[in-house]
């Protein structure tokens, strides 16, 4: 039993150690202000410009072609509408 | 009207395709870059949307007391449009704001209020759609009841203090930029008036095509 | 008109007081939900800053809308509406009697949510009796009349139990935005009191507008 509890307790040391003794870097001590963002971690503007004028598009293509799906639609039931009735 | 819509529609295209060299070529602003040139498609759409809402609300109100149904069907054709611009506003927006005010979205008068109108839009066409019977009418009500929203939107900017640009911005727009804004801004109200008339001329094929089955359940 | 209005309110009262089903049901509704949010935001005992004025809210609004379906749907039932149209009496005043009694039972609903979200999260709203009462009232009667008005459209609707939340809610969100702000502003300490007062103003001037629609459109709205 004490020795159970002995080797497990040296494995946890053993296997914790390399852990332990790998320590993050110190934390930063002092905040360094800029008044501008570098270049590299500014957002691009470009992809932002063009996606907003792509939805645009988009929209407005999807929204004239679900009109005309309609329409055909409706066109369709009046054709058959009026084939039934000139048939009788 | 109906005469008209092929050369507009290439006029109007025309238009579209022309507008991003004149975009391309006007100055950029000082504190916001190539970003802020997502002004010239959402500040007119914005604009367009809220003209949609007062032509909505004005047809329902005509609807309502007269019982006309060409307004009806107008009402109806104007409230698609209010939420077709409505979500052109409100994607654009954000996609600006990200870059200029570093977030995505902010609940301050103006946003809220015209998020508030196109959800509105919104459920007109839910109305219409489900409500069944009377939903016409109902409908209506919704509308003139949002079409109140719209001089709220257009006014919040200037009373509140907020990070969203005042509507002092378009009149006092330098040349290099007037150009491009209203040009931008005659393209997306031709858009606009060729969207009713399909949308309305759709309705008004759906009417006759319920008078068509009634006069066929009469014949028989 | 008023006599109309007023009759109208005391059929309502007094079909209400024989069953009490409406208002035992809106009341306990409201109750619970105020305890799902007790619930779901209290941490360590303590609830959400600034929480009480949006659950205060929130729970008048749903249970705004339960009762609001409630009470047409007894309407709709007996017929009784039509016969209220039917009737020779002026159509604005149908419609203030049937607001009137939403009034009193969304009233009689914060009488008890009031002191119990004030109780659950330790917020003082009971300190200013006045000027909560201002915000209240004028909140409730902003929601009761836009509610009114669609729920009284909508007894011949299909759908209508999931129609009258998706229209009154996108309606009633700027109400309810004053509405809580209001209660935030007197939440400080010391109470904010300019801005209570301008929400307070926002609020009459929805009121006003939102009750003078309804009267206009209640007309031909209910007209087949």
């Amino acid at each position: 039993m004490i020795r159970r509890l002995l080797t497990m307790t040296l494995t946890a040391a053993l296997t914790a150690a390399p852990a332990l003794a790998a320590q993050p870097p110190a934390g930063q001590s002092e905040f360094v202000p800029i008044s501008q963002l570098p270049p590299a971690d500014q957002l691009p503007a470009a992809p932002l410009l063009v996606g907003a004028y792509a939805f645009i598009w988009l929209a407005v293509m999807f929204y004239l072609w679900s009109i005309w799906q309609r329409l055909n639609k409706v066109e369709t039931e009046m054709r058959a509408l009026a084939q039934k009735t000139a048939r009788r | 009207m109906r005469k008209y819509f092929v050369p507009l529609a290439a006029v109007a295209t025309a238009m579209f395709l022309y507008a991003p060299i004149m975009i391309a070529q006007a100055p950029y602003e000082s504190t916001m870059g190539l970003v802020q040139k997502i002004f010239y498609y959402h500040a007119p759409s914005g604009m367009v949307m809220l003209v949609s809402a007062i032509v909505c609300g004005v047809a329902s109100a005509i609807y309502l007391w007269r019982g006309t149904p060409a307004a009806d069907r107008v009402a109806m054709a104007a409230a698609e449009l209010t939420a077709l611009f409505g979500l052109i506003v409100i994607v654009t927006g954000p996609l600006w704001a990200r870059k200029a005010w570093g977030i995505w979205w902010d609940w301050e008068p103006r946003l809220t209020m015209s998020f508030v109108g196109w959800l509105i839009s919104v459920s007109y066409l839910f109305v219409r759609k489900y409500a069944g019977p009377g939903s016409d009418k109902l409908g209506a009500a919704l509308a003139i009841f949002g079409s109140v929203n719209v001089p709220f939107i257009y006014v919040s900017v200037n009373v509140w203090r907020t990070m969203h640009p005042k509507t002092t911005v378009v009149p006092s727009l330098q040349p290099g930029m007037r150009g491009p804004f209203w040009f931008s801004f005659l393209a997306l109200l031709l858009l606009y008036l060729l969207l009713m008339t399909a949308r309305v001329h759709l309705e008004r094929q759906r009417t006759a095509l319920d008078e068509l089955y009634l006069a066929e359940e009469d014949a028989s | 008109m008023i006599r109309v209005a007023w009759l109208i309110l005391r059929k309502d009262l007094t079909v209400e007081v024989r069953s009490k089903e409406i208002v035992y049901t809106t009341l306990f509704f409201a109750v619970s939900c105020v305890l799902v949010f007790a619930f779901a935001l209290v941490r360590e005992g303590r609830g959400p800053e600034d929480g009480a004025a949006g659950i205060l809210w929130i729970a008048v609004m749903f249970a705004g809308n339960l009762a609001l379906g409630r009470t047409f749907e007894r309407e709709r039932q007996s017929e009784t509406l039509r016969a209220l149209l039917l009737a020779p009496a002026s159509r604005p005043a149908v419609y203030v009697g049937k607001l009137l009694g939403i009034l009193v039972l969304l009233f009689g609903a914060e009488l008890l949510l009031v002191p119990l979200v004030a109780l659950l999260f330790q917020a003082r709203l009971l300190s200013h009796p006045f000027w909560l009462t201002a915000i209240m009232t004028t909140g409730t009667v902003g929601f009761a009349a836009v509610g009114t008005l669609f729920a009284a459209m909508l007894v011949r609707a299909r759908s209508r139990d999931v129609m009258l939340p998706i229209l009154l809610y996108p309606m009633t969100i700027p109400v309810m935005i004053g509405g809580v702000r209001g209660t935030v502003a007197l939440l400080q300490s010391p109470p904010d009191t300019a801005s209570v007062t301008m929400w307070i103003g926002l609020l009459v001037c929805m009121d006003v507008v939102f009750v003078t629609i309804a009267l206009w459109t209640f007309e031909p709205l209910m007209t087949e």
